[in-house]
C-alpha cells in the first residue's frame, strides 16, 4: 500500500510542473506584467522592472527564475493592492476552504443518500421525482439557481413576513457584529446550496447507476439467498462496493467544483479565492493570477491523489497495480 | 454483437439502418418531444427579425420597466425594451455559440481521440497527457483568462470553449476506439487487406456514432451553460450584443425588486434548451446503442 501511495505521489509531481510551465507561458503570452508601469513618467522604471523580472530572457529561463522565487515563497507583489501575493492568497484560502469543505460534505451525503434510495426503490414515485429533479439540476446554470435562492429564501420571506433580517443571509460568511454557530449557518446555507446543486444532481445519477449495478450482482444475490438481512445487504454489500466508482467521479469533479466556487463567491460576496481571481483578472494583476492557478492546480492534483488512494483502499482489486 | 453497422452485404438484407434508428428514436417519447420543443425554440429565435413583437433594442423610456402585459408579454426592462424580443435575439447568440462549440469540439475531439486510440504511440500519449492537463485547472478560470486576453466576442468565445471542450470527446472516442480495434470484425477486415482509411471510415466510424452523438449533445449543453456563466461573470458576450447569460448578468440587479421576473425568463430559456438537448442525447444513445437489439 505504501509503495502504491509513493508511486502515485511521484507521478503527480511532473503533472504539476508541466501544468505550471504551460500556465506560466499562457499567462505571459496574454498579459503584460508591465502594463501599469508603462504609464510611469520615470523612463528607467520600466528597464529596472524588466531586469528585476528577467523579462528580456527566453520564456523557459523566465519560468525557471519565476519558479525559483515561487518555491522560496517570494510570490511577488500585487499591482492591484500593493500587498504581497502570499498574504492575499493566504487570506483568501480560508473562506474558500470552509465553503469547499461544507460543499463537499453536503454534496456527498445528499447525493449518496439519494443514490441508495433511488436504487433500492427503483421506479418508485420518489425515484421518478428525484430523477426529474436531477435532470433540472444538471440543466440549470448554478448562478441562476443562486440568484433564485436569494430571491425566494432571503428577500421574499423578509418582505412578506416583515422581518428585520432575511432568514438566510446572502453576503459574506458571517455578520460583522455577531458570531456564533447560528449566524454562521444562516450565512452558509445559500452559498453551499448554490455550489452543490449541479454536483448533487450529477453524482446522484451516477451513484444510482453504481448502486443498481451492485444490487443486481451475484454477491448480493448470494447474500440474499443466505438470508442476510435486507438492511445489511444494502449497506454492507451493495453500498460498500459502489463506493469506489463513486469516489472517482467525485474526485474528477474537483476542478469543476473550484470553478463553481468562483461563481458562488462572486454571487455571495465571499472574500475567497474565487473573488480574488476575478478581481485580479479584471485588474490585469498577473502577479496574483499565476500563483493562484498553481495553488489551485496543486489542490486539484492532491484531490485526485487522495481519490486514487481512496479507490485503492475501497477496492482491493487495484491495490497491487 | 451486431456487425450490421458495417457496409457488409448483411446490412442490405435488413430494412434500412437509418430507418431502424429513426424508429427507435421516435419511440423515445421524451427525446422526440424535446426535439420538437428545441426545433421550435430555434426557429422562433432565428426568425426573430420577422416574428419578434418589437425591433431589436428598441427603447421606450416613457414605459420604463413594466410588468408583463398584453402589449409586452414578458414585460420590459429599465430602458423599456420588450423583454420577449430581447430574449429571442439573445437566443440567437446563445444557441449559435452552443452549436458552433459542439461542432468544433466534436470534430477536433473525434479526430484526435481516434488518432490517440488507433495510432497510439508517442502521439497518442501526447494527446492524452494534454487532456490530463485540462483536468487540473478549472475551466471557468482558464476561459476567463483566455477571453480577457483575446477580448470577448462571440467568435473568441466559441474558439475558447472549443479549445477546452474537445478533451472530453477525445477521451471518450479514444476509449471506444481502443476497444473496437480489437474486435473480430476489425481483425477480419484487416485480414482481407482493408486499408487503415477504410477500417476507420467504414468500420470504426459507424460504431462510434453513438458516443459521438451523445458527446455532441453533451457539448451543446455544457457550452450553453459555460457561455451563460462567463457572460454572467462579465467575460462573455458584451453589450450591445447579448446572450441569455448577458441578460441574466443585467437581471441580477433586479433581485429583491418588483422587476425580479426579468431574472426568470432568460434562465428558463437556458433551462429548457439544455433539458431538451440532454433528453435528445439520451434518445440518441438509446437509439444508437449497438447492444440494443429489441426495437
Amino acid at each position: 500500500m505504501l509503495t502504491f501511495i509513493a508511486k502515485r505521489t511521484l507521478y503527480s509531481v511532473p503533472v504539476v510542473f508541466v501544468a505550471s510551465f504551460v500556465l506560466f507561458w499562457a499567462v505571459r503570452a496574454t498579459f503584460d506584467p508591465l502594463a501599469k508601469l508603462r504609464q510611469s513618467t520615470d523612463p528607467e522604471a520600466l528597464d529596472r522592472e524588466i531586469a528585476r523580472l528577467g523579462l528580456d530572457r527566453s520564456i523557459p529561463e523566465q519560468y525557471l527564475l519565476w519558479l525559483r522565487s515561487f518555491v522560496t515563497g517570494d510570490w511577488g507583489t500585487s499591482t492591484r493592492t500593493g500587498t504581497p501575493v502570499v498574504d492575499l492568497i493566504g487570506q483568501a484560502l480560508w473562506p474558500t476552504a470552509q465553503l469547499a469543505f461544507w460543499g463537499l460534505l453536503v454534496a456527498i451525503v445528499i447525493s449518496g443518500l439519494i443514490s441508495v434510495y433511488s436504487a433500492v426503490r427503483q421506479y418508485s414515485v420518489g425515484d421518478h421525482a428525484l430523477t426529474a429533479a436531477a435532470y433540472i439540476g444538471i440543466a440549470m446554470p448554478a448562478f441562476w439557481f443562486g440568484l433564485l435562492l436569494i430571491q425566494f429564501l432571503a428577500l421574499w420571506p423578509k418582505d412578506v413576513f416583515d422581518l428585520d433580517d432575511p432568514p438566510l443571509y446572502f453576503i459574506g460568511l458571517h455578520s460583522i457584529d455577531q458570531g456564533g454557530v447560528v449566524d454562521y449557518a444562516r450565512h452558509l446555507v445559500l452559498p453551499v446550496a448554490t455550489l452543490v446543486i449541479a454536483f448533487v444532481a450529477a453524482w446522484s445519477r451516477f451513484g444510482r447507476a453504481a448502486m443498481l449495478d451492485a444490487l443486481s450482482s451475484d454477491y448480493v444475490r448470494t447474500a440474499r439467498a443466505k438470508g442476510v438481512p435486507r438492511r445489511q445487504v444494502i449497506w454492507r454489500h451493495a453500498v460498500r462496493n459502489s463506493l469506489a466508482p463513486f469516489v472517482t467521479v467525485v474526485a474528477l469533479d474537483a476542478a469543476v467544483m473550484i470553478g463553481g466556487l468562483v461563481v458562488t463567491e462572486q454571487i455571495f460576496a465571499i472574500p475567497g479565492m474565487g473573488r480574488l481571481f476575478l478581481q485580479s483578472l479584471v485588474a490585469g494583476d498577473v502577479f496574483v493570477l499565476l500563483p493562484w492557478m498553481i495553488v489551485v492546480a496543486v489542490a486539484v492534483v492532491v484531490c485526485n491523489l487522495v481519490a486514487d488512494i481512496g479507490y485503492a483502499l475501497l477496492d482491493p482489486r487495484v491495490r497491487l497495480r | 454483437m451486431t456487425t450490421t453497422r458495417t457496409n457488409g452485404p448483411a446490412e442490405r438484407a435488413q430494412p434500412g439502418l437509418t430507418r431502424q434508428l429513426l424508429k427507435r428514436f421516435v419511440h423515445h417519447r421524451i427525446a422526440l418531444t424535446s426535439l420538437i420543443v428545441l426545433a421550435t425554440l430555434m426557429m422562433v429565435c432565428f426568425a426573430a427579425a420577422w416574428i419578434a413583437p418589437y425591433p431589436r433594442g428598441q427603447q421606450d423610456l416613457l414605459t420604463g420597466p413594466s410588468n408583463p402585459s398584453q402589449m409586452h408579454w414578458l414585460g420590459t426592462d429599465e430602458l423599456g425594451r420588450d423583454f420577449l424580443s430581447e430574449i429571442l435575439y439573445a437566443g440567437q447568440i446563445s444557441l449559435a455559440i452552443g452549436l458552433a462549440v459542439a461542432v468544433l469540439s466534436t470534430v477536433v475531439g473525434t479526430v484526435l481521440g481516434a488518432v490517440a486510440g488507433y495510432v497510439g504511440g508517442w502521439l497518442g500519449e501526447l494527446i492524452m497527457r494534454v487532456t490530463d492537463l485540462f483536468l487540473v485547472v478549472p475551466a471557468i478560470a482558464l476561459l476567463a483568462v483566455i477571453l480577457e486576453g483575446l477580448g470577448p466576442s462571440p467568435v473568441t468565445i466559441v474558439l475558447a470553449l472549443a479549445a477546452l471542450g474537445w478533451t472530453y470527446m477525445a477521451r471518450v472516442v479514444r476509449a471506444e476506439v481502443l476497444s473496437l480495434r480489437e474486435r473480430d470484425f476489425v481483425h477480419a477486415a484487416r485480414g482481407i487487406g482493408a486499408s487503415d482509411t477504410r477500417i476507420i471510415l467504414s468500420h470504426l466510424l459507424p460504431n462510434l456514432a453513438g458516443v459521438i452523438a451523445v458527446g455532441t449533445s453533451l457539448a451543446v449543453a455544457s457550452a450553453i451553460i459555460a457561455e451563460s456563466t462567463l457572460s454572467f461573470l462579465g467575460f462573455g458576450v458584451q453589450s450591445p450584443q447579448s446572450s441569455w447569460g448577458t441578460m441574466l448578468n443585467q437581471a441580477a440587479g433586479y433581485v429583491g425588486t418588483s422587476q425580479v421576473y426579468l431574472l426568470y425568463f432568460p434562465g428558463l430559456a437556458i433551462l429548457v434548451t439544455v433539458l431538451c438537448v440532454n433528453f435528445i442525447g439520451d434518445g440518441l444513445r438509446d437509439a444508437l446503442d449497438p447492444q440494443r437489439t429489441n426495437l
